[in-house]
């Protein structure tokens, strides 16, 4: 028998994994990873159908909905904005306690003798004024097309939600690094609560943990930087996203 | 023309070839011996049309309650129903579903998601290698920065600040904003989505979002110490990100 060649060796492995068992059952029937993909329409709709991309996405969309300048992309970029920042904090999470002996000590040891920890923070930084600015933008679109009209008022709650959120999670985290610039700038912003009517000092007192800020503020800010409230973004996110497919799909075309 | 499925076609082929056996088999009072369907409705209506007028006469002539003749046509083994045509639907409904311009989402929008979100990361990463995130010395109580600023995104409230009461500036002008926000499709019952009818709503936007743009800048770049006006330009900058 002559001696297989290395391009058949490899045809015969594949052939063998993808007829194995425990490769069926990762990969759905009809997906790409079972029949291979060529080009056709009905591979094109599989390749949607048969994976986690059916959670977000429908099989066809309008045409409009795909062009760039309609939507200039700032919904998606801020969901991945967010998927970046969950990524990338969970990095940081891994060096650092949210105690006001250790928290500014645990940035700098970060910083300096952490592989890649400079620029993972560097990253959870940007990204995260970027995502400010992206949901910003993203409402203002939204706005400006018309798009919270019926049947998509509740959406659009949900939206003004998320917004909400997004300035939460970003005022949070600016108290973690415990520098200066965090101390001072959450003493103007709790400062300003503060003022909130009848249950001004209960509302400072709560979002706080004390009196003043101390290491108790900087656990249960920690807590609901961390957890909290990107467990609840996650939740309205799931209700938008969702919504819009139920409205009917992306707003226009004008 | 529509697509009649073959099992119909051969059925009604079927049918049709029974039926006509019958008829030749039996003489029936219908004088049609066309095959073809409607020529033969039509025929069937005639007949049923004469038979009436002849009913009419006779009741004119002595008043007999007569039955309604049995249908004249029954199919084999007593069908009094038979598969005539298949009808495309939407031809006879009004199906009120209008055909959409639709695309893909593989591969025309995934592409354009996977470039955008490649193109936000790279720019990320590049950023963060060259710019550095803020560290200041370790926070203290003792020594208060000058100036002491919020995060950007509420240097605009902090511009209020320098205004109004800190109820007014803190709490009732932001959190009235943001109730008009929730409420706007609410309030908005212009169902349009054209720029050129909703100018009003527009503008009302615009002049909203630039008050809060305007304010936030003035806060970040034109405060300076003890939030004193400054010039960027002419005393420097008291800003961090």
């Amino acid at each position: 028998m002559a001696k297989q060649s290395l391009s058949e060796k490899l045809a015969d492995i594949s052939e063998k994994t993808k007829s194995s068992q425990a490769w069926n059952s990762i990969f759905r029937p009809g997906s790409i990873f079972r029949k291979g993909y060529s080009d056709s329409p009905r591979n094109r709709s599989y390749v949607v159908m048969n994976s986690l991309i059916y959670h977000l996405h429908p099989v066809k969309v309008k045409r409009h909905a795909v062009k760039v300048s309609y939507t200039l992309c700032l919904g998606g970029l801020s969901f991945f904005l967010f998927i970046l920042l969950t990524v990338t904090g969970i990095f940081l999470m891994f060096f650092y306690r949210p105690t006001a002996a250790q928290a500014w000590d645990d940035i700098y040891t970060l910083q300096t003798s952490v592989t890649f920890g400079l620029l993972v923070r560097n990253m959870h930084r940007w990204a995260a004024h970027l995502m400010v600015l992206s949901v910003f933008l993203h409402m203002a679109r939204v706005f400006y097309h018309g798009a919270y009209k019926a049947p998509r008022e509740f959406n659009w709650v949900i939206g003004v939600i998320l917004l909400t959120l997004t300035l939460l999670l970003s005022f949070t985290g600016y108290l973690l690094p415990w520098d200066q610039l965090a101390l001072w700038a959450v003493t103007v912003g709790t400062n300003m609560m503060g003022y909130t009517p009848v249950f001004g000092d209960q509302v400072r007192f709560v979002l706080l943990g004390g009196v003043e800020i101390g290491t108790d503020t900087l656990l249960r800010w920690y807590v609901l930087h961390v957890l909290m409230l990107p467990f609840v973004a996650v939740i309205f996110m799931a209700i938008h996203f969702w919504r819009v497919r139920k409205d009917g799909g992306i707003s226009g075309p004008l | 023309m529509a697509e009649i499925p073959e099992h119909l076609l051969k059925r009604a082929e079927e049918a049709k070839a029974r039926a006509s056996a019958e008829e030749s088999s039996e003489p029936s009072s219908d004088q049609s011996s066309e095959t073809k369907v409607p020529e033969e409705l039509l025929d069937r209506t005639k007949a049923a049309s004469d038979r009436e007028t002849v009913l009419a006469t006779q009741d004119s002539g002595a008043q007999v309650e007569s039955p309604p003749p049995p249908p004249t046509t029954a199919g084999p083994a007593g069908h009094t129903q038979r598969l005539l045509a298949v009808v495309k639907s939407g031809s006879i409904q009004d199906v009120k579903l209008k055909p959409v311009d639709k695309v893909h989402v593989w591969p025309h929008l995934l592409v354009v998601e996977f470039v955008a979100a490649l193109a936000v990361t790279a720019f990320s990463v590049v950023f963060s290698i060259f710019v550095n995130a803020p560290l200041l010395e370790l926070a203290n109580f003792n020594q208060t920065p000058n100036p002491s600023k919020a995060p950007w995104y509420f240097l605009g409230l902090q511009e209020l600040l320098t205004m109004f009461h800190p109820m007014v500036a803190g709490v009732t002008i932001p959190g009235l904003a943001l109730f008009l926000l929730i409420l706007a499709p609410y309030i908005d019952k212009n169902p349009s989505n054209k720029p050129e009818d909703r100018k009003f709503a527009i503008s009302l936007m615009t002049i909203h979002l630039m008050f809060w743009a305007v304010l936030v800048m003035i806060g970040s770049f034109f405060r300076g110490p003890g939030f004193n006006f400054i010039f960027p330009w002419a005393d420097g900058l008291f800003f961090e990100l």
